[in-house]
């Protein structure tokens, strides 16, 4: 049983027009097994929380704390984070020019496990997994995200969550973007390393669509840069009906 | 994208040997010239004292290598150690059997010192169709100036692979001759993984016959200066070349390349892909890529990229693509030229899978590397090549001899 604890989480980002803070202390507490949805319009700060879980250059903690069972995480580098089972599926993955899946996904495992995978089993089980993820053999040999489509990078990204097992996944809009089909395929992929590993999620989405396929224990609504509700999945509903104008003029009103 | 400066106001037709190019006039207007009508001759004195200020030259540290614009040179052969492919046959041969001239007339001083005092020829010919490759490895030159001429002939409708490989020390001055039989299938590569203090100068020429492809390789690891300038003369219809380089330069190193592609009959087609990484104080690179389609090169085809990525501070790329095109019936022309640095968040991307900054950091500079190396199509030659990148990341010396 691990747990992540986000704790009063302040983040800002330099830009041309100088310091802009976006994260206005943000606390989540997510435990093995637990599936949180972060749901918020755009630009609320989401894509923020994650990479700042997972340790982005471009941002900066002014203040508050990410801890992994007790472990310091803002003390970490981006790679110490994932090794310590830490694992971010981005919006928008970005392309390796010459840097082949198969070589890519090995490198990774060796790095993630301390160790070489065993060469016959790893290679059964990236077979398998990509077979599930309706992925055709010839990926394996592809450029990392080269010429993929936008749910193919989807696709790549689950494919790494399932082989990596990490402790806490951060799907940052898995599902936008994709068809129903794809949706479904890539939602089975997170059940799957739910059930297999006991995974916790922190689900972030634009949309309540994908809820209909991977089942929230608890959802958060996430607007200008903090958690102005939280509830059960019962809230998803409401957001479904609603949407987030609600939240919107309350957040201009304060 | 610039255009090529003129080397002379007054540009001489080519082949007109004993008539002296004239250097005056610095700072007068010059027109533009078509890169077909830049001065040729294959004797030394036909090429004034190099200045450092020419178009060919300006680029280039002259003074690391006065000694090889010598009148004079000493043009003997060179230990050589052959693994041949059937039906290859490699042969020192005098000048005058060799039939040289065939595939180019030099441009630059160098190249025209090189033609002069060599008197022996390197002949490499290629007969039959080989799947193996014919490996010359090309050390114990010395420190002494040197002149050569090497000669690959690929005979009509053959096929193979011929790899110049040079190590140890140097200061050579040399021209290649390849000639490409109608029908031929050829692929030419010269590995450079010189000793730091190496000195290389090398003007490749290559004719291209009907309906034949070479596919050119440049690779430039090792040296203190480096210099291949490969020109390729697409002379006959449905001719095509496939002109590749990659190059890793670190402190002090100068690699450049001049490519040249003269697109001069029907249905030819030329792809020129040109990759670099530069790494450490005082690292230079140069490429200029120059792409001629001539008035009778209709329905021809071709790309030209080159690009550079920028590991530490202190480094200099200059990267200069130049497309002339004198007919309106192409089927496509284009060009592209960056130089950049180290994409973050493709680092980011690596770190996050758990993979450590340095691993991270050397997977995307060889991905970048390796693409071109994938295409060179020798698979021994490939692996060494791509260990030999990831010794040049890890800074050692390249040590990749085999
Ligand atoms: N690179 C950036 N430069 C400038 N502003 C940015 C940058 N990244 C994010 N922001 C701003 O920070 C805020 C939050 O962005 P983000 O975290 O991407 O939100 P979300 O993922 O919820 O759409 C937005 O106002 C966005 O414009
Ligand atoms: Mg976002």
């Amino acid at each position: 049983m691990s747990v992540l604890e986000i704790r009063d989480l302040h983040v800002s980002i330099d830009t041309d027009q100088g310091t802009k803070e976006i994260l206005r202390g943000v606390d989540l507490t997510i435990r093995s097994g637990e599936t949180h949805a972060i749901m918020g319009p755009n630009g609320s700060g989401k894509s923020t929380l994650a990479y700042t879980i997972a340790g982005h250059p471009r941002y900066t903690v002014d203040s508050g704390s990410i801890t992994l069972d007790g472990e310091d995480v803002l003390e970490m580098s981006v790679d110490e984070r994932a090794r310590a089972g830490l694992f971010l599926a981005m919006q928008y993955p970005v392309e390796i020019p010459g840097v082949t899946v198969t070589n890519f996904l090995r490198t990774a495992k060796t790095a993630v496990d301390g160790e070489a995978p065993a060469i016959r089993s790893w290679i059964k089980d990236v077979n398998a997994s990509m077979a599930k993820l309706r992925m055709d053999k010839s990926f394996a040999e592809r450029n990392v995200n080269e010429g993929f489509s936008g749910g193919e990078k989807k696709r790549h990204e689950i494919l790494q969550l399932e082989l990596l097992k990490p402790h806490f996944a951060v799907l940052d809009e898995t599902d936008s973007g994709l068809d129903v089909d794809a949706l479904k395929i890539v939602s089975e992929g997170v059940n799957r390393a739910k059930e297999n590993t006991d995974l916790g999620v922190l689900l972030i989405t634009h949309y309540t669509r994908i809820l209909r396929y991977i089942k929230p224990d608890h959802v958060h609504v996430f607007v200008a840069g903090k958690v102005a509700e939280e509830g059960g999945p019962e809230l998803a509903d409401r957001l479904e009906d609603e949407g987030y104008d609600r939240y919107l003029s309350a957040a201009t009103d304060a | 994208m610039s255009t090529q400066a003129p080397e002379s106001p007054t540009a001489l037709p080519e082949g007109q040997h004993g008539l002296r190019r004239h250097s005056d006039g610095a700072g007068a207007f010059v027109p533009v010239q078509t890169r077909s009508e830049r001065f040729r001759s294959t004797s030394v004195g036909d090429f004034d004292e190099v200045t450092g200020r020419e178009a060919v030259w300006k680029l280039s540290p002259v003074d690391r290598f006065r000694d090889l614009l010598a009148e004079t040179l000493d043009g003997g052969p060179t230990p050589i150690d052959v693994v041949s492919a059937p039906g290859t046959t490699v042969a020192w041969v005098d000048r005058t059997e060799a039939r040289t001239g065939r595939a180019g007339t030099p441009e630059d001083r160098a190249a025209a010192a090189a033609w002069t005092n060599t008197e022996q020829v390197l002949a490499i010919t290629v007969d039959g169709e080989s799947d193996e490759n014919t490996t010359v490895r090309r050390h114990g030159f010395g420190s002494a100036p040197r002149a050569a001429h090497v000669v690959v002939e690929a005979l009509p409708h053959s096929r193979g692979t011929v790899i110049l490989d040079h190590s140890g020390t140097a200061r050579l001055t040399e021209n290649v001759e390849v000639v490409v039989g109608e029908g031929a299938h050829v692929t030419v590569v010269t590995v450079q993984d010189w000793d730091d203090d190496a000195v290389h100068l090398s003007s490749h020429f290559a004719r291209v016959g009907r309906d034949a492809t070479l596919k050119h390789v440049v690779v430039s690891l090792g040296g203190g200066v480096v210099r291949v300038n490969p020109s390729t003369h697409l002379a006959e219809q449905g001719s095509g070349v496939d002109a590749l380089g990659v190059y890793f330069a670190d402190a002090g190193q100068h690699l450049e390349q001049q490519v040249y592609v003269h697109h001069d009959a029907p249905n030819s087609r030329s792809r020129v892909s040109y990759k670099g990484a530069l790494q450490g104080t005082g690292a230079r690179t140069v490429w200029i890529g120059d792409v001629l389609i001539g008035r009778d090169a209709t329905a021809t085809d071709s790309y030209e990229q080159n690009r550079n990525l920028v590991l530490t501070d202190g480094t200099r790329a200059d990267s200069i693509p130049n497309l002339e095109i004198e007919t309106g019936d192409i089927a496509g022309a284009g060009h592209a030229s960056a130089t950049g640095r180290f994409d973050d968040e493709q680092l980011f991307y690596l770190q996050a899978r758990g993979i450590p900054e340095d691993q991270a950091r050397r997977l995307v500079v060889l991905g970048f590397l390796i693409e071109i190396v994938q295409q060179i199509g020798d698979s021994a030659l490939e692996a060494r090549l791509e260990e030999a990148i990831e010794a040049e990341l890890r800074g050692g010396s390249a040590a990749t001899a085999p």
